[in-house]
Parts: C-alpha cells; structure tokens; sequence
C-alpha cells in the first residue's frame, strides 16, 4: 500500500500532510521576515540566521556561530550575547531541533531528496555513523579555537544556504545540489540526520525541552511502518511505541525534530504533539 | 548502519562482548573519522581564503584581519545598515571569504556617514563600537598607483580625486612640482597622507580614467614601515630646536662659486638662477 494511504483515506490528503504543510509555511515565513525588507522595504528582520535584529528591537544569534566566535578567542558584544541567550532560551524551552524542522531551510532540500529516494525506490548508499555530528561539532569549534578563525563557516551548508536565500547571492546553487545528491545517492537522511553540527547542538540545547511527541495511542499501532519511514531520525520512535527501554509513551530522543510527519503518516492517529509532562497512554 | 549504543544493544554486548564492543568502537571510529575528515577539508579551504583580494575593503571599524574573522558572524546587519549599498555580503565561491562583508571602492565607496550605521549594527563587535568619528576610520589606504596614466601627472588639471576628498587638504593634497617636460609649468600631483586617509574609495571611484589611477586597497598591503630605530633628521632638529651636531663650516667649491646647481630656472635677472636648491640654498643640517 502507498505510504500514509490510510491517513489519507481518513483524514483526507490536508490532513494527512496537516504538519508538513504548516512547517513548510513555518520555514516560509521565517525566510520571509528577512526579505519583506528588501523586496517591499518592510523590515521586520534584518540579519539572517548566523545573527538578525527581529523589529529592529529584538536581538537573536545562532548559538553555533555564536560558539565558534568565543572558540576562536572573540568575546562578542552584548547584542549578540543577549541575541544568543534568547535563541538558547527559546530551543531549551521548546525543542532544540524544532530548528531544523521548522525554521532551517536546509530542510526542505533534504525532505525532497528522501521523497525522491523514495519515490524511486533508492535503498543502498553508505550512511554515516550516526554520531559524526558530534565529532564535527566538537572538531569545528577545535579547528575555530586552533585557527582563531570560523574555519567551519567557510564551509557551512546551513549558514551558507540561508545567507544567500536572504541576501540574494550567487555561488551557493552548487552547495544546495551538493547536500542533495549527499542525501539523494549517498546517504539517506545523511545530511540533517548524522552529519550537521549545528542541527547537533541544537539537538544538545533542546535535551529535556518541553514540546514532544507522544505515541498516546500506541496499542492501536499496527506495524504498518510508515512512521518509521517517514521519520527524519527513524531510531527515535521505537522507545516510545515500542516501550523499548521506557515505559513512558513520549518521544524523549533529543534528535526529534518535532517535525510531526509521524502525526500525519499514522492513519491509526497513534500519535499527537503534547507537552513533556503528558504520560497519558492507552498501554 | 546506524549504530547508535542503545541499552538492548548494551545488553547483547554483556552476553557477547566482542562482537558488540567492536560494533561499538567501530562506530566511534567512523564517526571521529567523519568529523576529522570534513573539519579538516574546511581548514584546507579556509586557509588559501583567508587573504582576501586586494580590492576587497573591509567596512569602517573592522578589527584587523585575523581578528575580524574570528569576530564576524557573517549575518549581514552591517550591509543592511548601510544607506547607500556600498557594502555586500561575500559570495560562497567567490575571492573573499564568504559572507563576510565587503565593498569595492570602484563599485561602490564608502560615504562615510556621521552616525556610521553599519558600525552600530555590528551585534559582535568585528566592527569596533569605539568608532564614533568616521574620519578616524581606517578602511584602506589610497595609492596614487600609476604615474604615466594619472592627469595630472601629465601636467593636466585634473584634479577630481582631490575634489571629492571628504578629507581634502588632509587625506589629500596636490603638491606644486616643476614639470621637466615643459620645463615651464607646475605639475600639481594628488599626494595622499595615510595619517588621515579613510579609505573610503571615492577618489578610486571617482578617478576619470577607463581604469583608475589611484587606488584604495588594505593598509597592509600598500604602507610601508620604516625601520624603529630611524629618526628624521628635521623633525629632530626641530624638536631640539637647533641642530644637534652644531653649525657645519661653509666649504666653497673651487670654480664654482658663481654658478647654481640643480637648478637651471631663469631668475627675474635673467641669469640662470640661484634659489632654491643648488649650492647657495642656504640649506643646512
């Protein structure tokens, strides 16, 4: 059966793709905020993801870029310490790696290239170990620290990606394509899944965050795998639904994107956003 | 391929060590292995990089180089605060080093705004918030860098480099030299002071040639350094007020006591004249 025919057969196609569809409007609005300046000279934020200033009041910066710069020897000024602390705040509260879900545009690149994988049926490629994030976070901010320099910036795909959709700049057609046929030919999920630092320390920050994902209904599951297929981090979901190691029906992984796909795929509605304290389960 | 630890796997490990243990460091391996590898591929890119072409000016206030680029986050807010889009964001892929932010004084110069918005938008500080007086900013240095091109150079007055100074008569002045061609003219010659030259890049931008004769490039790579130990012997002089080796005794030059050197001008007697330079210059250490 096709994926998510059943949810779809149920809850129609709209709500079946209720929070793709909103975190693709999310991602928008996000790029949009910074562009309304320059395109219709209504600025509501200026910058771009590293740093930005929203309303002209509001300071926000990168954690990651943020970490690099005091790894390289640099002591930002205030604006930028307040800008970061709020950014931290906001993820520590609410889910370090709804980021990566909701806000990171890289995401909408590597989505398409697991749905064409699996449109086309591509299963073999080298995968990298899962871990890897970690080792590059911590080897970026060494080489910053080593070099006085951020070094990983002159090849960050995030930050690459984002500051030429932002400022309209050329040269980063190849780093889209790049990050796309990585995903599409090589690695499934190999990018945003076991690769990108940032999406790491972002999934550091949002470690006992509050809004997760919750397998309420998991006695309903049955089996169809289509969560799992769908997931952008597979291996988060088996503790819940499967009590593996956890009795606690919540997704509690910090690589959780919160990105909601399980929501929409599980046509047996297992699953549902709710906040960490919520242990209510039907097993 | 994912090898995540996982308890159940932890587990399996107690009952079968080596095959879970190797599995486990295998992973590790790989993994610090990945994050070497591409941090290592960053480092080799961001090396050659680092040395940004010489026509790529830094805004007003940067930190010098190696510090600007632990400084900067690359968000751009500067290049939003600017008025009169002077300033860009590097490219990826490009001469400079990406996303930071540069300006072409060719392109576009630095208008050298009172309130220095791009400073003030900095939020990290790779542009100095000390800077309060744009006159005091230093974003290159103008170089007068080709002589048999430059107008007045030539002997025409040209002079617009000079015109639009923001500094003018500081940054740069036209000093008054005989003209050898003519041998009867005064060349004015664009001559630049680094003590108060921005760089803003006007005179660059502004200069009438197909391709400029004066040029604003980083001060690194144009100004030279004398020696620590050198001093001016007429700065000296002045501040000791008299010359430190006392008054030098008069030699005359046998056979040529009427006669002026280094100067071949006619003086209003219409003899070859006397003043100044040559012998009689009265000129003493």
């Amino acid at each position: 059966m096709k994926l998510a025919q059943e949810a779809i057969d149920k809850k129609g196609w709209l709500g079946a793709h209720r929070w793709l569809i909103l975190r693709r409007i999310s991602q928008l609005t996000v790029l949009v905020l910074f562009l309304s300046g320059p395109w219709f000279g209504l600025w509501l934020a200026k910058g771009n993801l590293a740093s930005s200033v929203f309303l002209d009041v509001l300071p926000l910066t990168d954690p990651y870029v943020f970490l690099q710069t005091l790894a390289a020897g640099f002591l930002p000024a205030s604006s930028a310490l307040i800008g970061a602390g709020m950014v931290v705040a906001f993820y520590f509260l609410i889910g370090g790696r709804v980021y990566c879900a909701w806000v990171c545009p890289v995401n909408v690149i590597t989505d398409l290239a697991a749905w064409a994988r699996r449109r086309l049926g591509i299963k073999g490629g080298r995968v990298p170990d899962a871990h890897s994030r970690y080792w590059i976070l911590g080897g970026s901010l060494l080489v910053a620290a080593w070099s006085g320099s951020l070094v990983w910036e002159w090849v960050n795909p995030v930050t690459i990606i984002q500051r030429s959709l932002i400022f309209g700049l050329g040269g980063s057609l190849t780093v889209v394509l790049a990050i796309f046929a990585y995903d599409f030919l090589v690695a499934s999920r190999g990018w945003c899944g076991h690769l990108c630092p940032q999406g790491a320390l972002y999934g550091l920050l949002g470690d006992v965050a509050l809004w997760r994902v919750s397998a309420a209904r998991r006695a309903q599951c049955n089996d169809c795998m289509d969560c799992f297929t769908v997931c952008p981090e597979p291996q988060v979901i088996r503790p819940a639904l499967k009590k593996a190691g956890q009795e606690s029906p919540l997704i509690l992984d910090r690589n959780c994107t919160a990105c909601g796909r399980c929501i929409d795929v599980c046509g047996k509605q297992v699953f549902t956003f709710t906040h960490r304290f919520d242990q209510r389960s039907d097993s | 391929m994912i090898s995540n630890p996982r308890p159940e796997s932890a587990k399996k490990a107690a009952v079968s060590p080596a095959p879970g243990r190797r599995k486990f460091l295998n992973g590790i391996a790989a993994a610090a292995g990945t994050g070497c590898l591409l941090n290592l591929a960053a480092l080799m890119l961001a090396r050659p990089a680092a040395a940004n072409p010489p026509q790529a000016l830094r805004p007003p206030g940067a930190l010098d180089e190696p510090g600007f680029l632990a400084a900067c986050l690359r968000c751009g807010l500067c290049v939003r605060g600017c008025p009169y889009n002077t300033l860009k964001l590097a490219p990826f892929g490009g001469a400079a080093v990406a996303g930071t932010p540069v300006f072409t004084a060719r392109d576009v110069p630095c208008e050298m705004c009172e309130d220095i918005p791009c400073v003030k938008a900095c939020p990290s500080g790779a542009l100095k918030h000390e800077l309060k007086d744009i006159g005091e900013a230093r974003m290159g240095l103008a170089v007068l860098s080709d002589h048999e091109t430059c107008l007045n150079f030539l002997g025409l007055r040209c002079d617009v480099c000079y015109r639009v100074c923001p500094v003018i008569d500081k940054a740069m002045t036209l000093e008054s030299m005989h003209n050898p061609r003519s041998d009867r003219h005064a060349m004015l010659l664009p001559t630049v002071h680094s003590a108060y030259c921005t760089g803003c890049g006007k005179c660059e931008k502004s200069c009438v040639l197909p391709v400029a004769a004066i040029k604003v490039m980083p001060i690194k790579l144009v100004q030279g350094q004398l020696p620590a130990h050198y001093r001016k012997g007429w700065e000296e002089k002045e501040k000791h007020g008299s010359s430190l080796i006392g008054d030098q005794v008069q030699m005359p030059v046998r056979g040529m006591e009427d006669k002026a050197f280094g100067d071949s001008r006619l003086n209003d007697t219409g003899k070859v004249g006397s003043a100044p330079g040559g012998l009689n210059s009265g000129w003493k250490p």
